[in-house]
C-alpha cells in the first residue's frame, strides 16, 4: 500500500491559540493537530472551554492569538452540542436532513436513508423534529453530519443523554465511520474519565492543555470493572490523566512535579466541585 | 361593492401576502417582540417625515430599515439581554413619536390612523407602494428560501454548512422592516405584529411543511383581511382591529384540530 508511506495528512493545525472574552481567559496557548483518520477527544471540567476550542476550529469564533490552518477546502461534518427546534416549526427528519444537501434533488432520499440507516434510526424518517427524544436528536445530528461525506468530523458531547449501552453503540459507530471514510474526528466527551475506545489522542483541557495521552481499555481497569463488572461496553476507554500539577481549592495551580512548571502563567477558575472531581484522578 | 373596499382588499391581500411567510419566520424564531419594536418606531418615523417635510411613507421606510440595521448591530454584541433592549427601544420609539407628533404636527396628523390604520383611505399610491414591495419582498424569500430555514433551524450549524448567515439574517431583518412599514397603512403600528404572529400560528396546526405553513398563513390572512373588511363594512367598525379580530377567531378555531405534524 503506497498511502501508507505517505505522511499522514493533517486536516486541522493550531498553535498556541488564545481565546479572551473581556477579563476571562477561556484558551491558553493551546494547539491541536488532526490528522486524516485521527480521532481525537477533547474532555475537560466544565468551562474549560472544550466548545470554545471546536468553535474557532469550526471558524465560528476567531480566536484572539495564535494560528489556526486548515486543510484548503475541508468538508466539515459539525454535530452540535444542542438542537432545539420550535414546536412552532413543523419540520420533518427527513426534511431537516435535506437542508444539509446542497440542492433538494431527487436523488436525495436514498443518500439520507443511508445516513439514517447508519446510525440506525430510518423509521423516524417522517417524525417531526421536536417530538424526538434526546438519544434520537444526537442520532439525527450524527447523520445530519455524516450525509456531507466530510472530511473532518467535528462531535460536541455526541453521546450526551444516551445510556451506557447506546454510548458504547454510538462510539463504535463513530469508529467504523473513522475506518470506512478515513476521516478525521474531533469530539468533546461529556465525562472526565471514560471515552471513546477508538480514539487516539486525549486531551485534557482547562483553558491550557493539562495532559494528553492514549486511553485504555476499559477491561483493563480494575475501577472501571468493580464499578460495572464484566460487561462489553467495548466502545468506552478509560483515560487515565497524567497531571504534573493540581489545581487547589482556589482554583491554583500547584505545581506538584518538579520537573515541569507547566504554563505558569494561566489563571484556572475550578469551582469547589470540579476541585473534588479533580481529587479522584488518579495523577501520577 | 365601493371602489375603496376593492383598493382595500387589494392592500390588505397584497400585504397579508407577505406577512404569511414572514410572520411565519416572527413564530419559529420567536421575533414577535422584534416586529412589535419595528412598529411602534415607525410612528417616530411618521414625525420626522412630518418635521423634515419628506414623503411620510419614503420617511417611516427609511427610519425602520435603519432601526432594523441598528437591531441587527445590537443583537451581535450582546451586554443586555435581546428582549430588554427590544423592550427598551421599542417604547422609547412610541413615546418619542407621539411626543413629536403631537407638538410639531398637531391638528394635521389624523394620530388615530397611524395607531389602528386607515385601510378603508387606501389610495391609488398606497397600492403602488405594497405592490412595490411584494415585487421585492417575495423574489427575495423564494430565493432565499433554504438558506432562511437553515438558520432558523440552527445559526452554527448552517454557518458550518457554508451558508452566510449573517447575511441572510440581516436580509430578513430589512425584509421584515419593509413590510412594517407598509403594513402600517393597514392595522397601525400597534396591530402589526398581530398580522405577522396570528395567521402564522392559526395555520401550524393544518400543515406539514415549512412552505405549506408560510402559504397557509398568507391565505389565512387574507380571509381575515376580508372577513375585517366585511365586518366594518356591515357594522362600521374599524377595518384593522375588525381583521385583527377574524384572524384571532380563526386561531381559536384552529386550536380544535390535532395537529398535522
Amino acid at each position: 500500500m503506497t498511502d501508507a508511506l505517505k505522511p499522514p495528512q493533517s486536516l486541522i493545525q493550531a498553535t498556541d491559540l488564545c481565546l479572551q472574552f473581556g477579563e476571562r481567559q477561556i484558551l491558553n496557548n493551546v494547539s491541536l493537530n488532526l490528522n486524516a483518520g485521527e480521532i481525537v477527544t477533547l474532555i475537560g471540567p466544565n468551562g474549560a472551554g472544550k466548545t470554545s476550542l471546536v468553535r474557532v476550529v469550526l471558524g465560528l469564533q476567531a480566536a484572539s492569538q495564535g494560528t489556526l490552518t486548515r486543510q484548503p477546502n475541508l468538508r466539515i461534518g459539525y454535530m452540535p452540542q444542542k438542537l432545539h427546534i420550535e414546536a412552532s416549526l413543523p419540520l420533518s427528519v427527513k426534511r431537516f436532513l435535506q437542508l444539509a444537501l446542497r440542492r433538494k434533488s431527487a436523488d436525495s432520499l436514498p443518500v439520507i436513508l443511508e445516513s439514517l440507516q447508519l446510525t440506525g434510526i430510518e423509521h423516524l424518517i417522517n417524525n417531526p423534529m421536536h417530538t424526538l427524544s434526546g438519544g434520537e436528536t444526537q442520532r439525527v445530528l450524527l447523520a445530519r453530519a455524516l450525509l456531507r461525506n466530510p472530511d473532518l468530523l467535528v462531535l460536541d458531547e455526541p453521546v450526551q443523554g444516551v445510556d451506557v449501552a447506546g454510548q458504547s453503540r454510538l462510539y463504535q459507530l463513530i469508529a467504523d465511520i473513522r475506518d470506512q471514510r478515513g476521516c478525521g474526528v474531533l469530539m468533546v466527551s461529556h465525562d472526565l474519565h471514560l471515552v471513546m475506545a477508538a480514539t487516539d489522542t486525549v486531551i485534557c483541557l482547562n483553558q491550557h492543555v493539562c495532559c494528553h495521552g492514549h486511553p485504555s481499555s476499559v477491561t483493563e481497569d480494575p475501577a472501571y470493572l468493580e464499578l460495572f463488572g464484566q460487561t462489553t461496553h467495548s466502545g468506552i476507554a478509560v483515560y487515565t490523566h497524567h497531571h504534573d500539577h493540581h489545581h487547589d481549592i482556589h482554583g491554583d495551580v500547584e505545581v506538584s512535579d518538579s520537573a515541569a512548571v507547566h504554563e505558569s502563567g494561566c489563571e484556572h477558575t475550578h469551582s469547589p466541585a470540579h476541585n473534588r472531581d479533580d481529587k479522584e484522578h488518579r495523577h501520577a | 361593492m365601493p371602489e375603496f373596499m376593492w383598493f382595500a382588499l387589494l392592500a390588505g391581500c397584497g400585504v397579508a401576502l407577505m406577512t404569511g411567510p414572514l410572520g411565519s419566520f416572527a413564530v419559529w424564531r420567536r421575533m414577535a417582540y422584534f416586529g412589535d419594536t419595528l412598529a411602534h418606531s415607525a410612528l417616530t418615523g411618521v414625525a420626522f417625515g412630518l418635521i423634515l417635510s419628506v414623503n411620510v411613507n419614503l420617511a417611516v421606510t427609511v427610519f425602520c430599515l435603519l432601526l432594523a440595521l441598528l437591531l441587527v448591530v445590537l443583537q451581535n454584541n450582546r451586554t443586555i439581554a435581546t428582549d430588554t433592549l427590544l423592550g427598551i427601544l421599542s417604547h422609547t420609539m412610541l413615546a418619542l413619536g407621539l411626543v413629536v407628533v403631537s407638538v410639531f404636527a398637531n391638528g394635521w396628523v389624523d394620530l388615530y390612523g397611524f395607531l389602528f390604520g386607515d385601510l378603508l383611505a387606501t389610495s391609488a399610491s398606497d397600492l403602488v407602494n405594497i405592490a412595490i414591495t411584494a415585487g421585492i419582498v417575495l423574489p427575495l424569500l423564494i430565493w432565499l428560501w433554504r438558506p432562511l430555514i437553515a438558520i432558523t433551524v440552527h445559526e452554527e450549524l448552517a454557518q458550518v454548512e457554508g451558508v452566510p448567515v449573517a447575511w441572510v439574517r440581516t436580509t430578513l431583518m430589512l425584509m421584515m422592516a419593509l413590510v412594517i412599514a407598509v403594513a402600517m397603512k393597514v392595522v397601525g403600528v400597534l396591530l402589526i405584529t398581530a398580522l405577522l404572529i396570528i395567521p402564522a400560528a392559526a395555520s401550524r396546526r393544518l400543515v406539514k411543511t415549512p412552505e405549506q405553513m408560510a402559504i397557509c398563513a398568507s391565505a389565512i390572512g387574507m380571509l381575515a383581511i376580508a372577513g375585517g373588511l366585511a365586518i366594518s363594512f356591515y357594522w362600521d367598525t374599524p377595518a384593522g382591529p375588525s381583521a385583527v379580530l377574524c384572524a384571532s377567531g380563526f386561531f381559536a378555531l384552529s386550536l380544535a384540530k390535532k395537529p398535522a405534524l
